[in-house]
């Protein structure tokens, strides 16, 4: 370790391949996070719902998401679905599969919580002038309630981002398993990681503020 | 007396769990009739102007908005509730305003009055976007349409809420204690804009604790009492002669306003 002598050219060589990996992880986690909040969404009604076999199966999706990890979702779903014959999807939409899953389970309960702390007052104003009960939803609660779960879908963006980088456990390339790769090629450890890293700091940390910015904007109610 | 009621209501019944809050209420109202129902908390004067727009359902009697019923139609010997979309439908016919204004949160002032017209009148924007004006303007809030809920006063909002209601040309205009949230400062402003309406003709039913509008405002005032009509008549004659025991104390407690 004392005689380690940085090298960063390395890095400049494989530059594109790391913005590559970088784009790609961005992509997993935006298409995971909107399949996922679908999802979630779905579910948070069906978890509402009077029905109760549908509310209890939606609890157990959301508890069993939550109690296992996420990496065992992914390796039974990439190593698991095949054994079923079912072989439709390649590593990277079995991955977004996975993620999705996973979002959707968080998603739900943001989703859910976000419903019920809607105030009843604005869905009897809806009611009063006469809109029908899928239009109160589409312009009265659905508007609302995104604005007050604005801050806690940022935070699950956040979480999936890197959350991507269990990607790498199928060899998915994104950033995490591209690293790993030029690491193997050129030994040069600590440039590779401490790149990867600042990577995912630097994008992390943008997506946060941009974030922000929306949620300033949005910042409506009250 | 030759037109029909506007507003029929005959022996409307209502209760929560066990609580018995209705107990056969009548109400008539002809267009262009100012009513207002008084009472102390708990009277049902509330519930029972919920239960004319469906924000409650009541358990029996019938309410007719125009000859129609409300809610629910008579199959037989048995009530069947209308379907949601006949409901909202029969909702559209009225307009509400609400004690804690209930703003759409999301919107403009412009837009929370919009909604209704583009969605449930199915009218262009840009006729939405021109009554929306008109009426904003007729409230003194011209300057403000473009403020969102948040940045208004409660009087303001509550004069948007007004707005809101009004735009939509309902048959009849509910109002549920409509200053009761206010400021006193900010009552006056709201108060005035319902005296207009009701110059301009306006059916209007109210639930109020603003005895002196009321009295100034009302055709016809109904008092509630244990979820029955204990007394009703012209204003003068319920304020300045009340004959129930009951009213008489009620209206006492308005610090010696009414009453000899």
């Amino acid at each position: 370790m004392i005689d380690y002598h940085f090298d960063w050219s390395v890095i400049t060589r494989n530059w594109d391949k790391f913005t590559d990996a970088l784009l790609l992880g961005l992509g997993l986690a935006v298409v995971s996070l909107a399949i996922g909040s679908v999802i979630g969404l779905l579910a948070a009604y069906a978890r509402l719902s009077p029905r109760k076999w549908l509310s209890y199966l939606v609890w157990a999706y959301v508890e069993f998401i939550r109690c296992t990890p996420l990496l065992l979702l992914i390796f039974f779903l990439y190593f698991g679905l095949p054994e079923f014959d079912i072989t439709v999807l390649d590593k990277s939409q079995s991955f977004v599969l996975s993620l999705s899953l996973y979002a959707g389970a968080y998603m739900c309960e943001v989703f859910r919580s976000g419903l019920a702390s809607i105030p009843k007052q604005y869905v009897e104003a809806a009611k009063a002038i006469g809109l029908r009960p899928l239009q109160r939803q589409l312009y009265v609660v659905l508007p609302v309630m995104f604005r007050i779960t604005l801050p806690a879908v940022s935070n699950n963006l956040i979480s999936l981002f890197k959350d991507t980088s269990l990607a790498a456990a199928i060899a998915v390339p994104e950033l995490t398993f591209t690293a790993r790769q030029i690491n193997a090629n050129t030994f040069r450890v600590m440039e590779v990681w401490l790149t990867a890293s600042g990577l995912y700091l630097v994008t992390a940390y943008v997506i946060a503020t941009l974030l922000r910015l929306v949620e300033r904007r949005y910042a409506a109610i009250r | 007396m030759s037109e029909p009621p506007l507003l029929q209501a005959t022996n409307v019944r209502k209760h929560f769990g066990k609580v018995e809050v209705l107990k056969g209420i009548d109400l008539t109202m002809r267009q262009g009739q100012v009513v207002s129902l008084i009472g102390a908390s708990g009277s049902g004067k509330t519930t029972f102007l919920r239960c004319i727009n469906l924000l409650e359902e009541h358990d029996g009697g019938e309410i007719l908005l125009d000859g129609d019923p409300i809610g629910y139609k008579l199959a037989g010997e048995t009530r069947k509730r209308l379907s949601e979309t006949k409901i909202s439908a029969q909702r559209a016919r009225m307009g509400m305003v609400f004690q804690q204004f209930n703003l759409f949160p999301h919107l403009t002032a412009a837009e929370n009055v919009m909604l209704g017209l583009v969605k449930v009148q199915g009218k262009p924007k840009a006729e939405a976007t021109d009554i929306a004006s008109h009426w904003l303007g007729r409230v003194g809030l011209g300057e403000r349409k473009d403020h969102y809920p948040y940045q208004l006063s409660g009087g303001q909002q509550q004069r948007v809420a007004i707005a809101r209601a009004v735009a939509m040309q309902p048959r009849l205009l509910l109002f549920d204690e409509v200053t009761s949230a206010l400021d006193p400062e900010l009552v006056a402003e709201v108060l005035g804009v319902m005296q207009a309406l009701a110059e301009a003709g306006m059916t209007m039913l109210l639930v109020s604790h603003e005895m002196l509008f009321v009295r100034e405002v009302s055709h016809h005032v109904v008092f509630l009492d244990q979820g029955r009509v204990a007394q009703e008549g012209r204003p003068e004659d319920v304020f300045d002669h009340p004959e129930n025991e009951r009213l008489r104390s009620f209206l006492g407690r308005f610090h010696g306003l009414f009453g000899r």
